[in-house]
Protein backbone atom coordinates (compact mmCIF):
# COMPACT_ATOMS: atom_id res chain seq x y z
CA UNK A 1 0.00 0.00 0.00
CA UNK A 2 1.53 3.53 -0.78
CA UNK A 3 1.88 5.49 1.86
CA UNK A 4 -1.15 8.05 2.86
CA UNK A 5 -0.79 11.90 3.57
CA UNK A 6 0.13 11.49 7.53
CA UNK A 7 1.68 8.54 6.34
CA UNK A 8 4.50 10.57 4.28
CA UNK A 9 4.61 13.30 6.75
CA UNK A 10 5.23 11.02 9.64
CA UNK A 11 8.46 9.00 7.26
CA UNK A 12 9.90 13.08 7.22
CA UNK A 13 9.50 13.76 10.45
CA UNK A 14 12.30 10.81 10.80
CA UNK A 15 14.71 13.33 8.95
CA UNK A 16 14.36 15.73 11.49
CA UNK A 17 17.46 15.83 14.55
CA UNK A 18 17.28 16.66 18.04
CA UNK A 19 17.97 20.62 17.74
CA UNK A 20 17.19 21.71 14.49
CA UNK A 21 15.64 24.41 13.40
CA UNK A 22 13.45 23.78 10.77
CA UNK A 23 11.01 25.40 8.12
CA UNK A 24 7.91 23.79 6.86
CA UNK A 25 6.09 24.56 3.54
CA UNK A 26 2.01 24.39 3.28
CA UNK A 27 0.09 21.24 2.95
CA UNK A 28 1.57 17.61 3.58
CA UNK A 29 4.81 19.13 5.07
CA UNK A 30 2.45 20.99 7.61
CA UNK A 31 1.91 17.84 9.28
CA UNK A 32 5.32 16.91 9.55
CA UNK A 33 4.74 18.95 12.84
CA UNK A 34 2.59 16.04 14.37
CA UNK A 35 5.06 13.43 13.76
CA UNK A 36 8.51 15.30 15.85
CA UNK A 37 7.58 13.10 19.05
CA UNK A 38 9.83 14.03 21.91
CA UNK A 39 12.80 15.57 19.90
CA UNK A 40 13.62 19.51 20.82
CA UNK A 41 12.63 21.16 16.90
CA UNK A 42 12.59 24.61 16.30
CA UNK A 43 10.01 25.79 13.41
CA UNK A 44 10.51 28.98 11.59
CA UNK A 45 7.86 30.86 10.15
CA UNK A 46 9.45 32.77 7.47
CA UNK A 47 6.96 35.76 7.80
CA UNK A 48 9.09 36.28 11.25
CA UNK A 49 9.08 33.75 13.84
CA UNK A 50 10.94 31.07 15.36
CA UNK A 51 9.10 28.51 17.13
CA UNK A 52 6.35 28.47 16.06
CA UNK A 53 3.40 26.96 18.49
CA UNK A 54 -0.02 24.98 17.28
CA UNK A 55 -3.47 26.78 16.31
CA UNK A 56 -5.06 28.65 18.99
CA UNK A 57 -7.98 27.41 21.08
CA UNK A 58 -11.64 28.95 19.40
CA UNK A 59 -12.10 32.82 20.27
CA UNK A 60 -7.54 32.92 20.93
CA UNK A 61 -7.24 33.68 17.67
CA UNK A 62 -4.70 36.33 17.38
CA UNK A 63 -4.55 38.74 13.57
CA UNK A 64 -1.20 39.88 14.47
CA UNK A 65 -0.02 36.36 15.08
CA UNK A 66 0.07 33.95 11.82
CA UNK A 67 2.09 31.55 10.04
CA UNK A 68 3.63 31.76 6.44
CA UNK A 69 0.30 30.62 4.91
CA UNK A 70 -1.41 33.21 6.78
CA UNK A 71 -2.89 31.28 9.37
CA UNK A 72 -3.84 32.28 12.69
CA UNK A 73 -1.21 29.80 15.24
CA UNK A 74 0.12 30.56 18.76
CA UNK A 75 3.55 31.29 20.58
CA UNK A 76 6.02 29.10 22.65
CA UNK A 77 8.32 30.01 25.74
CA UNK A 78 10.95 30.13 23.17
CA UNK A 79 9.96 32.00 20.63
CA UNK A 80 11.22 34.85 19.09
CA UNK A 81 10.14 37.48 16.55
CA UNK A 82 11.85 38.99 14.07
CA UNK A 83 11.30 40.69 10.87
CA UNK A 84 10.79 39.84 7.23
CA UNK A 85 15.14 40.84 6.13
CA UNK A 86 16.10 39.55 9.43
CA UNK A 87 13.85 36.32 8.66
CA UNK A 88 15.62 35.57 5.48
CA UNK A 89 19.22 36.58 6.26
CA UNK A 90 18.87 33.32 8.80
CA UNK A 91 17.70 31.39 5.68
CA UNK A 92 19.53 32.61 3.04
CA UNK A 93 22.88 32.80 5.55
CA UNK A 94 22.51 28.63 6.06
CA UNK A 95 21.45 28.90 9.55
CA UNK A 96 17.93 26.26 8.78
CA UNK A 97 19.00 23.15 9.15
CA UNK A 98 16.27 21.90 6.43
CA UNK A 99 13.14 22.84 4.59
CA UNK A 100 10.50 20.24 3.66
CA UNK A 101 7.98 21.36 1.14
CA UNK A 102 5.70 20.39 -1.77
CA UNK A 103 6.79 20.42 -5.22
CA UNK A 104 5.49 19.95 -8.94
CA UNK A 105 8.15 18.02 -10.33
CA UNK A 106 11.82 17.83 -9.16
CA UNK A 107 14.43 16.14 -11.52
CA UNK A 108 17.06 13.82 -11.37
CA UNK A 109 19.63 16.26 -10.82
CA UNK A 110 17.99 17.91 -8.18
CA UNK A 111 16.16 21.13 -10.05
CA UNK A 112 12.71 21.76 -8.23
CA UNK A 113 9.68 23.12 -9.76
CA UNK A 114 6.80 24.24 -7.45
CA UNK A 115 5.94 27.41 -8.15
CA UNK A 116 4.37 28.24 -11.41
CA UNK A 117 2.15 26.42 -14.50
CA UNK A 118 2.20 28.90 -17.65
CA UNK A 119 -0.88 29.79 -18.66
CA UNK A 120 -2.48 28.90 -15.28
CA UNK A 121 -3.25 31.29 -12.53
CA UNK A 122 0.43 32.66 -11.24
CA UNK A 123 0.63 33.40 -7.33
CA UNK A 124 3.89 33.86 -6.86
CA UNK A 125 6.89 32.18 -5.35
CA UNK A 126 6.60 33.46 -1.94
CA UNK A 127 9.35 32.45 0.19
CA UNK A 128 10.31 29.15 -1.97
CA UNK A 129 13.26 30.11 -4.32
CA UNK A 130 15.18 31.23 -0.98
CA UNK A 131 14.55 28.80 0.97
CA UNK A 132 15.80 26.29 -1.74
CA UNK A 133 18.96 28.00 -2.24
CA UNK A 134 19.59 28.88 1.54
CA UNK A 135 18.81 26.37 3.93
CA UNK A 136 21.06 22.97 4.82
CA UNK A 137 18.81 20.44 3.68
CA UNK A 138 15.81 20.39 0.81
CA UNK A 139 13.31 17.17 1.81
CA UNK A 140 10.74 17.27 -0.69
CA UNK A 141 7.20 15.55 0.07
CA UNK A 142 4.69 14.73 -2.71
CA UNK A 143 2.67 12.14 -4.45
CA UNK A 144 5.06 9.97 -6.96
CA UNK A 145 2.45 10.93 -9.90
CA UNK A 146 0.35 13.96 -10.41
CA UNK A 147 -3.66 13.54 -11.24
CA UNK A 148 -2.85 11.73 -14.90
CA UNK A 149 -0.78 9.03 -13.54
CA UNK A 150 2.31 10.87 -14.96
CA UNK A 151 5.86 10.65 -12.91
CA UNK A 152 6.99 13.50 -10.63
CA UNK A 153 10.08 12.38 -10.83
CA UNK A 154 11.57 13.41 -14.44
CA UNK A 155 14.91 13.64 -16.10
CA UNK A 156 14.51 17.34 -16.61
CA UNK A 157 11.69 19.59 -15.43
CA UNK A 158 9.33 20.71 -17.87
CA UNK A 159 7.63 23.64 -15.69
CA UNK A 160 10.16 27.36 -14.51
CA UNK A 161 12.16 26.06 -11.74
CA UNK A 162 12.43 27.36 -8.50
CA UNK A 163 15.76 26.43 -7.92
CA UNK A 164 18.63 24.51 -9.47
CA UNK A 165 19.94 21.42 -8.16
CA UNK A 166 18.42 22.18 -4.77
CA UNK A 167 16.58 18.93 -3.62
CA UNK A 168 18.83 16.27 -1.44
CA UNK A 169 16.01 13.89 -0.62
CA UNK A 170 12.34 12.83 -2.01
CA UNK A 171 9.80 11.65 -0.07
CA UNK A 172 6.84 10.09 -1.78
CA UNK A 173 3.38 7.99 -1.48
CA UNK A 174 5.57 5.20 -2.88
CA UNK A 175 8.75 5.96 -0.69
CA UNK A 176 12.41 8.06 -0.42
CA UNK A 177 15.11 8.98 -3.20
CA UNK A 178 18.19 10.53 -2.74
CA UNK A 179 19.68 12.88 -5.71
CA UNK A 180 23.02 11.38 -6.25
CA UNK A 181 25.49 11.89 -8.88
CA UNK A 182 24.18 10.66 -12.09
CA UNK A 183 20.22 10.55 -11.32
CA UNK A 184 18.10 9.09 -8.06
CA UNK A 185 18.34 5.81 -5.70
CA UNK A 186 15.81 4.36 -3.70
CA UNK A 187 16.44 4.70 -0.02
CA UNK A 188 13.15 2.47 0.89
CA UNK A 189 9.91 1.66 -0.79
CA UNK A 190 6.31 1.65 1.58
CA UNK A 191 5.20 -0.83 2.74
CA UNK A 192 3.93 -3.34 0.40
CA UNK A 193 5.65 -1.58 -2.64
CA UNK A 194 8.37 -2.83 -4.84
CA UNK A 195 11.18 -1.54 -5.79
CA UNK A 196 9.61 -2.79 -9.10
CA UNK A 197 6.74 -0.38 -8.56
CA UNK A 198 8.56 3.06 -7.81
CA UNK A 199 10.94 1.90 -11.07
CA UNK A 200 7.58 1.92 -13.23
CA UNK A 201 6.11 5.14 -11.51
CA UNK A 202 8.98 7.30 -12.58
CA UNK A 203 10.64 8.93 -15.56
CA UNK A 204 13.67 10.13 -13.49
CA UNK A 205 17.36 7.69 -14.30
CA UNK A 206 17.36 5.86 -10.85
CA UNK A 207 20.89 4.79 -10.06
CA UNK B 1 10.09 67.99 15.86
CA UNK B 2 6.55 67.44 15.37
CA UNK B 3 6.20 64.55 13.92
CA UNK B 4 2.56 63.54 15.65
CA UNK B 5 -0.41 64.17 12.84
CA UNK B 6 -4.16 64.19 13.80
CA UNK B 7 -4.78 61.71 11.15
CA UNK B 8 -3.78 59.57 7.79
CA UNK B 9 -4.85 62.30 5.46
CA UNK B 10 -2.96 65.16 7.04
CA UNK B 11 0.05 63.11 7.44
CA UNK B 12 0.00 62.42 3.92
CA UNK B 13 -0.53 66.07 2.90
CA UNK B 14 1.98 67.03 0.67
CA UNK B 15 3.83 63.65 0.22
CA UNK B 16 1.41 62.27 -2.63
CA UNK B 17 2.26 62.56 -6.26
CA UNK B 18 0.86 61.14 -9.45
CA UNK B 19 3.48 57.95 -10.81
CA UNK B 20 5.41 57.81 -7.31
CA UNK B 21 7.14 54.68 -5.77
CA UNK B 22 5.47 53.42 -2.06
CA UNK B 23 6.79 50.55 -0.27
CA UNK B 24 4.22 48.74 2.66
CA UNK B 25 4.81 46.84 5.12
CA UNK B 26 2.78 44.26 6.02
CA UNK B 27 2.29 40.27 5.37
CA UNK B 28 -0.80 39.61 3.99
CA UNK B 29 -3.16 41.19 5.89
CA UNK B 30 -0.94 41.33 9.02
CA UNK B 31 0.44 44.30 9.67
CA UNK B 32 -1.12 46.45 7.06
CA UNK B 33 -1.02 50.09 7.10
CA UNK B 34 -4.58 49.91 7.13
CA UNK B 35 -5.37 53.60 7.80
CA UNK B 36 -2.92 55.57 5.38
CA UNK B 37 -3.94 52.96 2.17
CA UNK B 38 -6.98 54.13 2.70
CA UNK B 39 -6.18 57.78 3.09
CA UNK B 40 -4.33 57.03 -0.37
CA UNK B 41 -7.41 55.90 -1.71
CA UNK B 42 -9.46 59.04 -0.99
CA UNK B 43 -6.54 60.84 -1.93
CA UNK B 44 -6.81 59.52 -5.58
CA UNK B 45 -3.22 59.75 -6.53
CA UNK B 46 -2.54 57.66 -9.34
CA UNK B 47 -0.41 55.41 -11.39
CA UNK B 48 1.35 54.10 -7.97
CA UNK B 49 4.23 51.83 -7.87
CA UNK B 50 4.14 49.59 -5.17
CA UNK B 51 6.60 47.41 -3.23
CA UNK B 52 4.78 45.27 -1.21
CA UNK B 53 5.43 41.51 -0.51
CA UNK B 54 1.36 40.74 -0.99
CA UNK B 55 -1.61 43.44 -2.56
CA UNK B 56 -4.45 42.28 -0.20
CA UNK B 57 -7.32 41.06 -0.76
CA UNK B 58 -10.44 42.46 -2.80
CA UNK B 59 -11.78 44.90 -0.04
CA UNK B 60 -9.02 45.49 2.49
CA UNK B 61 -5.11 46.38 1.57
CA UNK B 62 -4.09 47.62 -1.28
CA UNK B 63 -7.02 45.44 -2.61
CA UNK B 64 -8.84 48.72 -2.00
CA UNK B 65 -6.60 50.57 -4.70
CA UNK B 66 -6.75 48.15 -7.07
CA UNK B 67 -11.24 48.52 -7.22
CA UNK B 68 -9.91 52.29 -7.77
CA UNK B 69 -7.31 51.46 -10.83
CA UNK B 70 -5.04 53.86 -8.66
CA UNK B 71 -2.34 50.85 -8.84
CA UNK B 72 0.10 50.80 -11.76
CA UNK B 73 2.69 48.49 -10.62
CA UNK B 74 3.22 45.71 -8.44
CA UNK B 75 6.59 44.64 -7.06
CA UNK B 76 5.78 41.47 -4.60
CA UNK B 77 6.30 38.13 -3.87
CA UNK B 78 2.85 36.15 -3.74
CA UNK B 79 -0.68 37.93 -5.10
CA UNK B 80 -3.01 34.84 -4.92
CA UNK B 81 -5.58 35.95 -2.47
CA UNK B 82 -6.87 38.58 -4.76
CA UNK B 83 -8.84 38.05 -7.47
CA UNK B 84 -9.38 41.81 -8.99
CA UNK B 85 -5.49 41.58 -8.86
CA UNK B 86 -5.11 38.54 -11.47
CA UNK B 87 -8.46 40.01 -13.43
CA UNK B 88 -5.91 43.49 -14.10
CA UNK B 89 -2.74 41.58 -14.47
CA UNK B 90 -4.20 38.88 -17.11
CA UNK B 91 -5.91 41.85 -19.21
CA UNK B 92 -2.65 44.01 -18.94
CA UNK B 93 -3.94 46.70 -16.78
CA UNK B 94 -1.44 45.64 -14.07
CA UNK B 95 2.49 45.45 -14.45
CA UNK B 96 4.03 42.82 -11.84
CA UNK B 97 7.62 42.43 -10.71
CA UNK B 98 7.79 39.00 -8.97
CA UNK B 99 10.80 38.88 -6.33
CA UNK B 100 11.33 36.24 -3.96
CA UNK B 101 10.44 36.85 -0.52
CA UNK B 102 13.56 37.41 1.12
CA UNK B 103 14.87 39.18 -2.09
CA UNK B 104 11.88 41.74 -1.35
CA UNK B 105 12.99 42.10 2.25
CA UNK B 106 16.88 42.55 1.14
CA UNK B 107 16.16 45.04 -1.29
CA UNK B 108 14.43 46.99 0.74
CA UNK B 109 16.79 46.74 3.59
CA UNK B 110 19.73 47.59 1.41
CA UNK B 111 18.01 50.26 0.03
CA UNK B 112 17.75 52.06 3.81
CA UNK B 113 21.13 51.15 4.33
CA UNK B 114 22.57 53.02 1.08
CA UNK B 115 23.50 49.69 -0.67
CA UNK B 116 22.45 50.10 -4.48
CA UNK B 117 22.96 46.15 -4.97
CA UNK B 118 23.83 43.08 -3.42
CA UNK B 119 24.40 39.26 -4.38
CA UNK B 120 22.57 36.36 -3.60
CA UNK B 121 21.90 32.62 -4.48
CA UNK B 122 18.00 32.98 -4.28
CA UNK B 123 16.86 32.51 -8.04
CA UNK B 124 19.81 31.09 -9.41
CA UNK B 125 18.78 29.44 -12.61
CA UNK B 126 15.34 30.11 -12.49
CA UNK B 127 13.28 32.91 -14.46
CA UNK B 128 14.35 35.43 -11.71
CA UNK B 129 18.25 35.14 -12.89
CA UNK B 130 17.32 36.31 -16.42
CA UNK B 131 19.00 39.71 -17.69
CA UNK B 132 20.65 40.02 -14.15
CA UNK B 133 24.22 40.15 -13.65
CA UNK B 134 26.07 37.04 -12.28
CA UNK B 135 29.14 36.44 -10.51
CA UNK B 136 30.82 33.42 -8.87
CA UNK B 137 32.42 33.75 -5.43
CA UNK B 138 33.99 31.16 -3.86
CA UNK B 139 32.74 28.82 -6.99
CA UNK B 140 29.59 29.50 -6.25
CA UNK B 141 27.40 31.15 -8.49
CA UNK B 142 25.37 34.69 -7.86
CA UNK B 143 22.82 37.14 -9.07
CA UNK B 144 22.91 41.03 -8.44
CA UNK B 145 19.69 42.62 -6.91
CA UNK B 146 19.39 45.95 -6.69
CA UNK B 147 18.38 47.94 -3.58
CA UNK B 148 14.95 49.55 -3.58
CA UNK B 149 14.50 53.43 -2.96
CA UNK B 150 11.10 54.49 -2.65
CA UNK B 151 9.52 57.82 -2.42
CA UNK B 152 7.26 57.12 0.52
CA UNK B 153 7.08 54.29 3.04
CA UNK B 154 3.87 53.17 4.59
CA UNK B 155 3.86 51.16 7.36
CA UNK B 156 1.92 49.62 10.44
CA UNK B 157 3.40 49.58 14.31
CA UNK B 158 1.69 48.61 17.62
CA UNK B 159 3.32 51.44 19.62
CA UNK B 160 5.55 54.48 18.64
CA UNK B 161 6.41 57.02 21.55
CA UNK B 162 7.07 60.70 20.18
CA UNK B 163 9.83 60.80 18.78
CA UNK B 164 8.71 57.82 16.48
CA UNK B 165 10.65 55.30 18.25
CA UNK B 166 8.87 51.92 17.15
CA UNK B 167 7.61 48.69 18.93
CA UNK B 168 5.85 46.10 16.52
CA UNK B 169 3.86 43.37 18.11
CA UNK B 170 4.29 39.35 17.65
CA UNK B 171 4.23 38.70 13.40
CA UNK B 172 2.56 42.12 12.37
CA UNK B 173 6.67 43.29 12.26
CA UNK B 174 7.14 41.30 9.04
CA UNK B 175 7.82 43.83 6.22
CA UNK B 176 7.34 46.97 8.18
CA UNK B 177 11.17 47.94 9.36
CA UNK B 178 12.81 47.01 5.80
CA UNK B 179 9.95 49.22 4.29
CA UNK B 180 10.33 52.17 6.65
CA UNK B 181 13.93 52.13 6.25
CA UNK B 182 13.46 52.55 1.98
CA UNK B 183 11.49 55.49 1.59
CA UNK B 184 13.11 59.02 1.75
CA UNK B 185 9.69 59.86 4.08
CA UNK B 186 8.14 57.24 6.04
CA UNK B 187 4.95 57.55 7.49
CA UNK B 188 3.64 55.25 10.30
CA UNK B 189 0.48 54.20 11.96
CA UNK B 190 0.24 52.48 15.08
CA UNK B 191 -1.93 51.69 17.59
CA UNK B 192 -0.80 53.83 20.43
CA UNK B 193 1.38 56.75 20.94
CA UNK B 194 3.24 56.49 24.21
CA UNK B 195 5.12 59.42 25.79
CA UNK B 196 8.78 59.94 24.76
CA UNK B 197 10.84 58.52 28.05
CA UNK B 198 8.03 55.94 28.57
CA UNK B 199 9.15 53.07 25.70
CA UNK B 200 12.38 50.68 27.21
CA UNK B 201 15.57 52.43 24.86
CA UNK B 202 16.88 48.43 25.23
CA UNK B 203 13.21 47.22 23.33
CA UNK B 204 12.82 49.60 20.55
CA UNK B 205 12.25 47.40 17.40
CA UNK B 206 13.19 50.10 14.89
CA UNK B 207 14.84 53.61 16.09
CA UNK B 208 12.55 57.09 15.05
CA UNK B 209 15.41 58.80 12.74
CA UNK B 210 13.37 56.00 9.91
CA UNK B 211 9.95 57.93 11.24
CA UNK B 212 9.08 61.45 9.88
CA UNK B 213 4.92 61.41 10.36
CA UNK B 214 2.99 59.15 12.70
CA UNK B 215 -0.79 58.90 13.36
CA UNK B 216 -2.61 56.67 15.58
CA UNK B 217 -5.81 55.28 15.14
CA UNK B 218 -8.47 52.33 15.15
CA UNK B 219 -7.36 49.09 13.57
CA UNK B 220 -9.63 46.61 11.79
CA UNK B 221 -6.89 43.99 11.55
CA UNK B 222 -8.78 41.33 9.49
CA UNK B 223 -8.03 38.11 9.84
CA UNK B 224 -7.13 35.85 6.43
CA UNK B 225 -7.37 32.44 7.43
CA UNK B 226 -8.69 31.61 10.92
CA UNK B 227 -7.70 28.45 11.98
CA UNK B 228 -8.09 27.08 15.41
CA UNK B 229 -8.16 23.44 17.06
CA UNK B 230 -10.67 22.79 19.70
CA UNK B 231 -10.19 22.73 23.47
CA UNK B 232 -11.13 18.85 23.83
CA UNK B 233 -8.10 18.13 21.42
CA UNK B 234 -5.50 19.68 24.43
Amino acid sequence: MPWDRNQMAARAAQELDDGMYVNLGIGIPTLVANYVGDKDITLQSENGMLGMGPFPFEGEEDPDLINAGKQTITELNRTAYFDSATSFGMIRGGKIAAAILGAMEVAENGDLANWMIPGKLVKGMGGAMDLVAGVGRVIVVMDHTNKHGDSKLLKECTLPLTGKGVVDRIITNLGVLDVVAGGLRIVETAEGVTEDDLRAATDATLV
Amino acid sequence: MKKIYPNAAAALDGLLHDGMFIAAGGFGLCGIPELLLDAIKDAGTKDLTFASNNAGVDDFGIGILLQTRQVKRMISSYVGENAEFMRQYLSGELELEFNPQGTLAERMRAGGCGIPGFYTKTGVGTVIADGKEHKDFNGETYIMEEGIFADLSIVKAWKADETGNLIFRKTARNFNPPAAMCGKTCVVEVEEIVPTGSLDPDKIHLPGIYVHRIIQGTHEKRIEQRTTRKREDA
